[in-house]
């Protein structure tokens, strides 16, 4: 090879920068995220339940919330029965965020820390505000 | 039906150099496959034969339409929605508003009619149109028609073509040429609805937050003595008797889109 004095470590060079985020990374401990879920209306609830269980919430509420989209706006369908046999209103801004009003101690923990931050649902969605017009 | 790939490539290449696409050019390359799509289109799984039993419409009584009336619903409307105001009419986002008699009618559907009424302040919104061209144009399918009339917009897939701009012939669209958050600032925000984001278009949806619950578009409910909002496929609704004992004129029926907002004069 012509140069390979200097292809290789060039090369090795390359390698390196390319992967700093991941052993710089390496052996830092990241505390993972705790979203809060002590809000008034959390505080209310008899049962503290969410919509549907935690787990399958916490790994698919966005495919979750893509089917709520659907059959609401395509299908006009705006009442969703739960694997619970209970009736909640089909709506992000209306009945998930009526529980989950603290904004930045919920979704944002978690988001942050799966470096999905902000998903561009608040460029349309109004977030809860405190009485103050203040995003929670 | 068969066709070959010489012939699909032609037509493809027609239509590309026509313009023609979206679901449009669909139509070229099986017809008639397009009108069961419209009619299809989040329903529920119903089909078009299975249908309609609803069929939403509105009237206008233009000769109890004044100025104040006009500003009335359209702050209703623009409450409701959250629909960003801006001061220069290139960034105007409608979704109801007052216009001349000459611009809702510009074909001019009957010139002798009565001067007075002439005067009078139209409004305007979208027809909620039964063959909406709009619908026919959009790429993605974010603009689409219920089954019960209501041509409605999913603003999570509207990709800002504004092709539904230029064929809706009632001027019933707005673009968002600018973030409309910044239209809304220092306004009360209607907590229960969203805004939009810039780039996508949007227009008057019948309400149809409020008809799922059951409630009456909030203008028809702003103004009942103005408009009447109800059920067109049922021959004994209180808009069906409107229309039988009033005198009603469309919007350009001359283009068949057969509009379902209806005046009467
Ligand atoms: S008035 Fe315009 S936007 Fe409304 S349905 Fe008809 S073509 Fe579409
Ligand atoms: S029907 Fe609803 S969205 Fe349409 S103009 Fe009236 S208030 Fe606005």
């Amino acid at each position: 090879m012509y140069d390979a004095n200097k292809i290789i470590p060039g090369l090795v060079i390359f390698v390196g920068l390319m992967t700093v985020p991941i052993w710089s990374a390496m052996g830092r401990v990241v505390p993972p995220p705790k979203p809060k879920l002590d809000t008034p209306v959390i505080r209310e609830l008899a049962e503290k339940k969410c919509v549907e269980g935690k787990e399958f919430m916490k790994s698919s509420h966005m495919q979750f919330l893509i089917t709520w989209r659907d059959e609401a706006l395509r299908k006009g369908k705006r009442v969703y029965i739960n694997s619970r046999g209970q009736k909640y209103y089909v709506s992000l801004q209306n009945t998930c965020m009526k529980c989950h009003s603290n904004k930045k101690e919920f979704c944002d923990r978690c988001h942050n820390y799966a470096g999905v931050e902000d998903p561009y649902c608040w460029e349309c969605h109004l977030a809860p505000r405190d009485a103050k017009g203040n995003e929670l | 039906m068969s066709m070959d790939r010489r012939e699909f490539i032609k037509i493809a290449g027609i239509s590309a150099l026509l313009g023609i696409t979206g679901k449009g050019a669909f139509e070229l390359l099986r017809p008639g496959d397009l009108d069961a799509f419209e009619g299809q289109e989040g329903g529920a799984g119903l089909r078009k034969e299975d249908l309609p039993k609803i069929r939403w419409g509105m009237t206008i009584d233009v000769k109890k339409c004044d100025g104040q009336v006009v500003q009335k619903v359209r702050g209703v409307c623009d409450y409701l929605h959250n629909i960003p105001h801006f001061n220069n009419k290139k960034d105007e986002v409608k979704w109801i508003w007052g216009d001349t008699y000459e611009h809702a009618f510009a074909d001019g559907a009957n010139e002798y009619i009565d001067d007075a009424i002439k005067e009078l302040p139209f409004l305007l919104l979208c027809n909620h149109c039964d063959h909406p061209p709009c619908v026919r144009v959009c790429p993605t399918r974010a603009t689409f028609k219920r089954p019960d009339g209501i041509v409605a917009m999913d603003y999570h897939r509207c990709i800002g073509c504004r092709f539904c701009m230029a064929a809706c012939p009632f001027g019933s669209r707005s673009f968002n040429w600018r973030d409309p958050r910044e239209g809304l600032k220092g306004r009360k925000l209607n907590p229960e609805f969203p805004t939009r984001m810039r780039g996508v278009v949007e227009k008057c949806n019948f309400c149809v937050e409020r008809i799922d619950k059951g409630q009456i578009p909030a203008c028809a409910e702003a103004a009942p003595e103005v408009m009447t909002f109800g059920n067109l496929a049922d021959p004994n609704s209180n808009i069906r008797q409107v229309l039988r004992v009033r005198t009603s004129l469309r919007r350009k029926i001359e283009l068949g889109t057969e509009p379902f907002v209806f005046y009467l004069v």
